[in-house]
């Protein structure tokens, strides 16, 4: 790896979420680094604590019911969780950006185009640096020409409704990108479309981040994206991280039973037919399986799986694995 | 293998609105612009296309939820739009859905119990209903305490399974699959369809698989069928279909899909790359509905829908590459 200090930095976080019966131990200790530049992907199944991971980077879970019991977030050298408001704000404005799955949602429907590309312009400004309307009106009409949208003019008029799920993909796009983030968190930004249609957003997507060199977090439960769109990647299993790789090597080789058996599962165009699947389902987060919360499905479990929890082993570099079968003197 | 249904020149029209004062002419979507195939006892035919090209508008008029506005379906020789346009109940129970969102398909204030019930009552009267009950959760490997849940307290893989066994109360001999998977996990989506293809075999039942997954298809289905915008442009059997992809469509469709392997990615065609977006099913292109978006596209396109033609066995394809008897063209663009 190189030798530049993390963009970002998650250590042992561990979040709840109280509700009436208890408290779901919805993150377990989730361990998560990146340098500048890179693109990493986030992959799990619907439930796993991906988007539970992302909000609490830009501190945006609703509190009561999360509570964030542990675990520290620095994101370029500042501590995120114990910032003021004011440093947060500048945060979210210039430093991360995010794109989510449902474009539709993410849009306001009763404002323009515009008028949201405004808000969003106007905020990322320096303290104490405001923007003229013109200037405002300038860097929208860029952000739409980079997400290869014809007539910039008329959408800043149009409204939500008045665009296709793609366009309105690429609008949000053009937002996130707009103020020239470090950070990129994409949320499912495929999922929502066709396959033709997702296909062109992620090319798009891909060639914006390389030009402006910008670093980005990609969660999916799409495996093929993953692939083809980052270098590094973690699996998450129930609120854990099982497996970090180079996204070649956990695609040639995958090691945690789990990704072995969702890898497997993954229908492939070439044919072969469909894989049985994991047995069992997804732990009940208020009382998850004592140990390695994936040991009631794990085809090959051992007496140490049910009684203590796998700590993250370095198989070789750049290939950590949370499994006692791979249990070596390198801690990750 | 024997026909089991046969869509004639199928149409079916939607009035969306009118246009302004004076003409006041209606607006009409064309969901579904006449379209044919044969279905075979037995098999599963995927029915592939993107949101909005009308696949599911097919799977409503074989149910019965809506009638063709011209064209004819056929199952086993049996009309199923007759004249009275009331359709048999013998011929309801023939033909069953399975629709793609567990979560608002299964009535939630109603036990799994109760809805397994409907259709039983509806088609198999006077016989011992918990036992069939018991039967048909058995089938899909579910325990027999689930008949006392209520939808929400399964997982959406379970609901899944349980409207499967709904579908499967009237004993039917066509199941429609209206993209039963696709609000579902990946590993959860395997068992599904190991649980689907199981009962296949079991029943001999024939699938009328509806998905925008080509992947899944490869895997599933006996053959294939494209739609885009109320047509059908290719349709072949499921080797024939992935090794040969005619259509420009098609090989758009596959070089489009993320995949994960080298091997996939090899397997996968490079000469067309996705471009535009699927125009308004109100403002369909004239010629071939695909202009827009076709990177082969020549002036006949633009002024003759083409043909559907035969360019193998088993393998029709409607496009004009395909239409001029050109021995060179006939390896495809691709």
């Amino acid at each position: 790896m190189n030798e530049a200090s993390p963009l970002l930095e998650i250590k042992d976080l561990t979040v709840q979420f109280s509700v009436y019966a208890g408290k779901l131990q919805v993150l377990d200790g989730v361990d998560f680094y990146m340098y500048p530049g890179e693109k990493v992907g986030l992959v799990g199944e619907t439930g796993c604590g991906k988007t539970t991971t992302m909000k609490a980077i830009l501190r945006v879970l609703p509190s009561p019911p999360a509570i964030i019991s542990r675990g520290d977030i620095f994101f370029d050298g500042q501590d995120v969780l114990r910032m003021n408001e004011e440093d947060l704000s500048r945060v979210r404005g210039r430093g991360i950006s995010m794109i989510f799955q449902d474009p539709t949602a993410a849009l306001n429907p009763v404002f323009s185009i515009g008028e949201q590309f405004g808000y969003v312009i106007k905020y990322s400004a320096p303290p104490g640096k405001s923007l003229t309307k013109q200037e405002i009106h300038l860097r929208a009409v860029n952000a739409l020409q980079e997400v290869a949208l014809a007539d910039p003019e008329r959408l800043l008029r149009s409204y939500p409704i008045q665009l296709s799920g793609g366009m309105r993909q690429r609008v949000c796009i053009g937002m996130a990108l707009a103020t020239n983030p470090t950070l990129l968190i994409a949320d499912e930004p495929g999922t929502s479309l066709d396959v033709t249609i997702q296909d062109q957003v992620l090319r798009l997507l891909r060639t914006l981040v390389e030009e402006k060199n910008t670093s980005v977090i990609l969660i999916t439960h799409t495996l093929g994206i993953v692939r083809e769109m980052t270098d590094r990647v973690y699996v998450m299993y129930a609120g854990d991280i099982v497996e970090m790789a180079v996204t070649k090597n956990l695609f040639a080789n995958p090691l945690h039973p789990y990704t072995q058996g969702l890898i497997s599962t993954v229908p492939r165009l070439t044919g072969g037919g469909i894989a049985s699947g994991i047995p069992g389902r997804i732990p009940n987060y208020l009382t998850p399986p004592p140990g390695c919360r994936f040991h009631p499905r794990c085809p090959h479990i051992m007496d140490i799986c049910r009684t203590e929890k796998p700590p993250t082993y370095r198989v070789n570099d750049d290939h950590d694995v949370a499994c006692f079968l791979f249990q070596t003197e390198n801690r990750a | 293998m024997t026909d089991i249904l046969t869509v004639t020149d199928l149409k079916k029209y939607f009035v969306v609105g009118r246009s302004s004062w004076p003409k006041r002419e209606s607006i009409t979507v064309k969901a579904v612009d006449g379209i044919s195939f044969t279905m075979r006892e037995g098999e599963t035919l995927g029915l592939v296309g993107e949101s909005g090209s009308g696949k599911s508008t097919v799977a409503y008029i074989t149910v019965g939820m809506y009638s063709p506005t011209s064209g004819s379906l056929k199952f086993r020789d049996q009309d199923l739009f007759q004249a009275d346009g009331k359709r048999p109940i013998r011929l309801k129970k023939d033909i069953q859905i399975v629709y793609q969102d567990p979560g608002s398909s299964l009535n939630p204030r109603r036990t799994i119990k109760d809805i397994l019930k409907m259709p039983l009552q509806l088609h198999q009267p006077g016989k011992n209903r918990l036992e069939q009950i018991v039967y048909l959760l058995d089938i899909v490997d579910m325990p027999p305490e689930y008949m006392y849940k209520y939808p929400y307290m399964l997982s959406g893989g379970e609901k899944q399974i349980v409207a499967v066994a709904r579908a499967l109360a009237t004993d039917p001999s066509l199941i429609i699959l209206d993209e039963p998977t696709s609000a579902l996990d990946v590993s959860v989506q395997a068992k599904t369809i190991n649980l689907l293809l199981r009962l296949q075999q079991e029943f001999q039942l024939t699938y009328l698989f509806i998905t925008h997954d080509l992947s899944l298809m490869r895997n599933v289905a006996s053959r294939v069928a494209i739609m885009y915008l109320g047509k059908i442009c290719e349709i072949a059997e499921t080797a024939d279909f992935f090794q040969k992809p005619l259509h420009p469509y098609t090989q758009m469709l596959l070089s489009s899909i993320p995949v994960i392997s080298e091997e996939e990615e090899a397997f996968k065609p490079k000469k067309v790359i996705s471009t535009g977006e699927i125009p308004s099913p109100v403002n369909i292109p004239s010629g071939c509905s695909f202009t827009t978006r076709c990177p082969f596209v020549m002036a006949v396109c633009r002024e003759i829908d083409p043909a559907m033609v035969e360019a193998g066995p088993g393998h029709k394809v409607r496009c004009h590459l395909f239409t001029q008897p050109k021995p060179a063209t006939v390896e495809g663009p691709g």
